[in-house]
């Protein structure tokens, strides 16, 4: 399973923050600080894992967004590079060539697509298509309701 | 008039709405400094305070989803919680939506609140629409408690069962969950799994393969159960490579890597130890293996999957060897990340499948030069693996340039590893120590500790390279001095055969030139330099101690030794004291305690605790008292004595290996004779014809040694000015040409002898070696006696002749005086 998923900028600034793991505050602040610092302070053409304590770190860098997600030792790490990608192709999907001012300004949406794709640490729906109809549907359910 | 009132009434009574989420983000998107940035979320959060404070339903829910964003941003948003859980109680879908999100983002299980929530969620499970129930079933799946898992278990389970896709994929991964929390509760999804395979919807195969895997990984029980779907699986994972082109699920043109990928992985375990099942996916296997396109990420990651399964499962030797190619095929990609992967993976299998492994060489000792440093350490890792009798000295010439050009964090693992494949592998003695001295200078400052011991240990041992070893380690600190163990190796070699240097007897290459003048000027610039630690210097000035018998040039250490008796550094002064004390005492001792090292037994840890002894005479082994001290660092022991001894005024003799086994009994007796120091002896002497007394037989022999009771008379050595010195005689066993002798020195005038020394001389013929004395006062009038074991080798066999010299204080006043004694029985020397 997948521990934890971070979206953040070159500068550091946290943009997206899913836990599957029960952390304290104090913790998770570490593992953002820890991540943050490791990840921006790799060389370019290295590869994109990472040892750190017991898991394996897996990240890419979009634009001007690092993603950053801890796996345990018997999870695909070519595999977790392929799902970091399928979340980003979702999200370009519904926002329509997605960029980091998407994020920021619709952030609880961005977790809405990411709760249709992942759930305690597993893929949940491995269709393009699904997440982003589900997704949709629920947001004219929202409309509907409210008049 | 009145309306026009009412109007402004009713403005004022209303606050004004909150500010919307994307107007504060804007805002405060614009604040130049931190400062600022915390003043608007200050003011922003007490706004919100407020507005929570009122009960406000309208705005709840954006005022959470401004609350969240400011906790993004890493503000405290906890006064929040409650909120959230108002929100998951409310009748619309936006607030639940809100509410959920952020009961997943501020409560987790640590805190009592989020139990408030499991009566939301249980009706939410229950709700009619079908996003309301994924909402539900999202929050207990991904950050549900024990307690909460407990509680709503039937209610996943029964969602499980239900033909809706959407929902029954969620209820799956939420299952998992609830396993991961409670694993006791497992048994009651079985039923539900029946035909969660049958499904047509990827969602609900993937999530229903992951829910396999974690029955299977967690009960033996259930793994076994479930090896029955092992042809399902096969037969699903056929469809999915045979299958044309699907738009929703293709990513370059492979169907569905990800349910791929899970199917392969708990294939795995179904497989693993099953030659049935591993039978049954055999071909499955090879047909992913071969047609796997290879040229994107994805195909990789489904051939990387394929390859550990392979090697986990009882596959037959052709597919196992099929997969190892394609981990050297991996190794070779221009994708560091398939070369990380590759370098993993085979680390797993090298213990396994080695020789398949080891075509690969080559390559993965490549990868040491790469500049990825998480490709780097895989490959070190995986060299150090493959180091074998064959290899040993191609692999260590690339380990040792690695050790040269990588990173500090490498080092020390680099170079532990050298040292034990050097051990195990060796081809000679020198290739062994020549590697020693590579590490020692690149990455001297790296290695561990406990390196330390363990060479000096294996110089020792490899006695003809005696020469060579201190000849390059003289020389290596000619060049550098910073690095520590090094410098500790190097002056502990060159004390104890630093003869052999200035003789310049090298044979394996060109013998130097060097002076004792030289040598002595290095080791005293350790002593004085920045460089050295507390430890290097102590080594050092054992070092340069114990060339005062290797070097003619005594005066020049003595000089040195007595420098360092007033040292600041406690561990420094006290060793210059006692081999000042060696000096000036016990001079005669000074060879034999000096003297070479015998060759040591390999041992676990401090240091030898069997010593066979070369110089001829065989010892048993003595567990001694007190713990040895590491090799090289002989003076503590001294001191320890010392403290026994309550500070007396006996001579503190450095006890190095070769005296240990005697001297046992004397430290015996020592406590002893502290004990009956001032007061009436505990046994009255003995005149010399008796046999010696309990007291006195603890102290003349070492504890192990048999007696040689009955046979050698005893005789009196000495009797003048009413000082009597008597000799009694036991045979050392095995060795029968060394002569145990103790000396028992009795007075018999009214005042005590103090500070009484008793010396002895041997023709050159013999050896002679002098055990400390049970006391130095002679107490008046018989009260006591003063022993103390000599220990005579004598291998020609020569009639016993020996030398003594008394010294004393009597009355006031010194007393000398000097003996032959020509009397001893024929019996102690034949």
């Amino acid at each position: 399973m997948i521990h934890f998923l971070l979206l953040f900028s070159r500068q550091g600034k946290l943009r997206l923050q899913k836990w599957f793991t029960p952390l304290s505050e104090l913790e998770k602040k570490k593992v953002i600080r820890d991540m943050t610092l490791m990840v921006l302070a790799r060389p370019p053409r290295t590869s994109n894992f990472l040892q750190w304590r017991d898991l394996k770190i897996v990240y890419k860098r979009y634009a001007s967004l690092y993603f950053c997600t801890g796996l345990e030792e018997k999870d695909n790490e070519l595999l977790a590079l392929e799902m970091i990608h399928r979340y980003v192709e979702l999200l370009d999907k519904y926002f329509g060539n997605v960029c980091e001012l998407d994020i920021i300004f619709n952030f609880e949406k961005a977790y809405f697509i990411l709760d249709e794709f992942l759930m305690g640490g597993e893929i949940l729906e491995t269709s393009k298509f699904a997440v982003g109809g589900s997704v949709e549907e629920a947001d004219t359910l929202q409309e509907v309701q409210e008049p | 008039m009145r309306c026009l009132l009412s109007f402004f009434v009713c403005v004022w009574q209303n606050m004004p709405a909150p500010i919307r989420l994307r107007e504060l983000i804007r805002t405060i998107r614009t604040a130049r400094t931190q400062a600022e940035e915390r003043e608007m979320i200050q003011k922003e959060c007490a706004a919100i305070r407020s507005s929570f404070r009122e009960e406000d339903n309208t705005y709840r829910c954006r005022n959470v989803a401004k609350l969240l964003y400011m906790h993004m941003l890493g503000y405290p948003a906890h006064f929040g919680q409650l909120e959230c859980l108002k929100l998951i109680a409310s009748q619309k879908f936006t607030d639940k939506r809100i509410g959920y999100l952020g009961a997943m983002l501020l409560l987790d299980e640590r805190q009592d609140v989020h139990l408030l929530m499991t009566n939301c969620i249980k009706n939410d499970l229950n709700h009619s629409t079908q996003y309301v129930q994924g909402l539900a079933l999202c929050t207990l799946g991904c950050m549900g408690s024990s307690e909460m898992c407990r509680d709503l278990a039937g209610e996943v389970e029964k969602l499980l069962k239900t033909s809706n896709s959407y929902l029954r994929k969620k209820a799956a991964l939420c299952a998992v969950h609830v396993i991961r929390k409670v694993p006791e509760l497992m048994e009651m999804f079985l039923p539900a799994t029946k035909n969660l395979l049958s499904e047509k919807n990827h969602g609900v195969l993937h999530t229903s393969v992951v829910l396999l895997t974690e029955m299977c990984e967690r009960s033996p029980d259930m793994l076994a159960h479930f090896r029955k779907l092992v042809p399902q699986l096969v037969r699903i994972l056929k469809n999915l490579i045979m299958s044309g082109y699907s738009p929703e699920h293709d990513v370059s043109g492979i169907s569905d890597p990800f349910l791929q990928v899970r199917i392969l992985r708990l294939l795995r375990i179904l497989g693993k130890g099953d030659d049935d099942s591993s039978e049954a996916m055999n071909d499955i296997l090879a047909q992913v293996a071969t047609n796997t396109e290879t040229s994107k990420n994805v195909g990789n990651a489904i051939l990387y999957e394929t390859v550990l399964t392979i090697m986990d499962i009882k596959s037959e030797s052709g597919l196992r060897v099929l997969a190892i190619n394609i981990l050297g095929r991996f190794l070779l990609n221009n994708d560091k990340n398939i070369r990380y992967v590759a370098l993993t993976s085979l680390l797993k299998t090298v213990q396994t499948d080695h020789n398949a492994v080891q075509r690969h060489r080559s390559t993965i000792v490549d990868c040491l030069k790469d500049l990825d440093v998480s490709i780097k350490r895989r490959a070190m890792e995986l060299s150090f693996a493959l180091v074998n009798g064959n290899n040993i000295r191609g692999m260590m010439k690339e380990l040792l340039y690695f050790l040269d050009s990588c990173d500090p964090e490498f080092k020390a693992d680099c170079a532990s590893g050298v040292f034990l494949a050097a051990e195990k592998y060796a081809p000679s003695k020198r290739w062994h120590i020549d590697t020693i001295m590579r590490v020692l200078t690149t990455a001297g400052s790296y290695v561990r500790d406990d390196s330390v011991p363990n060479l000096i240990q294996l110089i020792t041992n490899s006695v003809e390279m005696h020469a060579y070893t201190v000849q390059r380690l003289y020389k290596a600190l000619l060049d550098d001095i910073s690095q520590q163990p090094l410098v500790q190796v190097a002056s502990w070699c060159i004390g104890e055969y630093g003869d052999l240097l200035i003789s310049g007897q090298c044979e394996e290459e060109e013998p130097i030139q060097v002076t004792e003048d030289e040598v002595l000027d290095v080791l005293e610039g350790l002593l004085v330099s920045n460089l050295s630690s507390p430890v290097t210097r102590g080594y050092s000035l054992t070092a340069i101690m114990k060339l005062s018998t290797r070097f003619s040039s005594v005066n020049r250490i003595k000089k040195v030794v007595s420098i360092y008796g007033s040292s600041i550094d406690v561990e420094l002064q006290q060793r210059a004291v006692e081999y000042n004390a060696l000096f000036k005492k016990y001079d005669h001792m000074r060879p034999a305690l000096l003297e070479r090292m015998p060759i040591m037994e390999k041992t676990a840890s401090n240091g030898p605790t069997e010593i066979v002894q070369t110089n001829g005479e065989a010892e048993p082994s003595v567990v001694e008292p007190k713990h040895l001290p590491p090799v090289g660092q002989p003076a503590s022991q001294g001191n320890d004595l010392l403290d026994l001894l309550g500070g007396n005024d006996v001579p503190v003799i450095p006890t190095t290996m070769p005296t240990k086994p005697a001297s046992a009994g004397g430290e015996l007796l020592d406590l002893l004779g502290d004990l009956s120091l001032g007061g009436p002896a505990p046994a009255p002497p003995a005149p010399a014809s008796q046999p010696p007394f309990l007291l006195d037989g603890l102290s003349s022999q070492p504890l192990f040694n048999d007696i040689a009771a009955a046979g050698i008379p005893p005789m009196t050595a000495y009797n003048k000015n009413g000082l009597k010195i008597d000799f009694t005689f036991e045979r050392a066993n095995p060795n029968p040409n060394v002569a145990v002798i103790t000396i028992h020195a009795s007075n018999s005038t009214e005042a005590d002898m103090t500070d009484f020394v008793f010396q002895a001389a041997v023709p050159k013929t013999f050896q002679l070696q002098l055990l400390s004395p049970s006391s130095n006062v002679v107490p008046a009038l018989n009260q006591g006696t003063v022993t103390q074991v000599i220990r005579v080798l004598n291998q020609q066999k020569q009639q016993l002749r020996m030398r003594i010299k008394l010294t004393y204080i009597h009355k006031g006043s010194a007393v000398q005086d000097l003996a032959e004694v020509n009397n001893f029985p024929p019996q102690s020397w034949q």
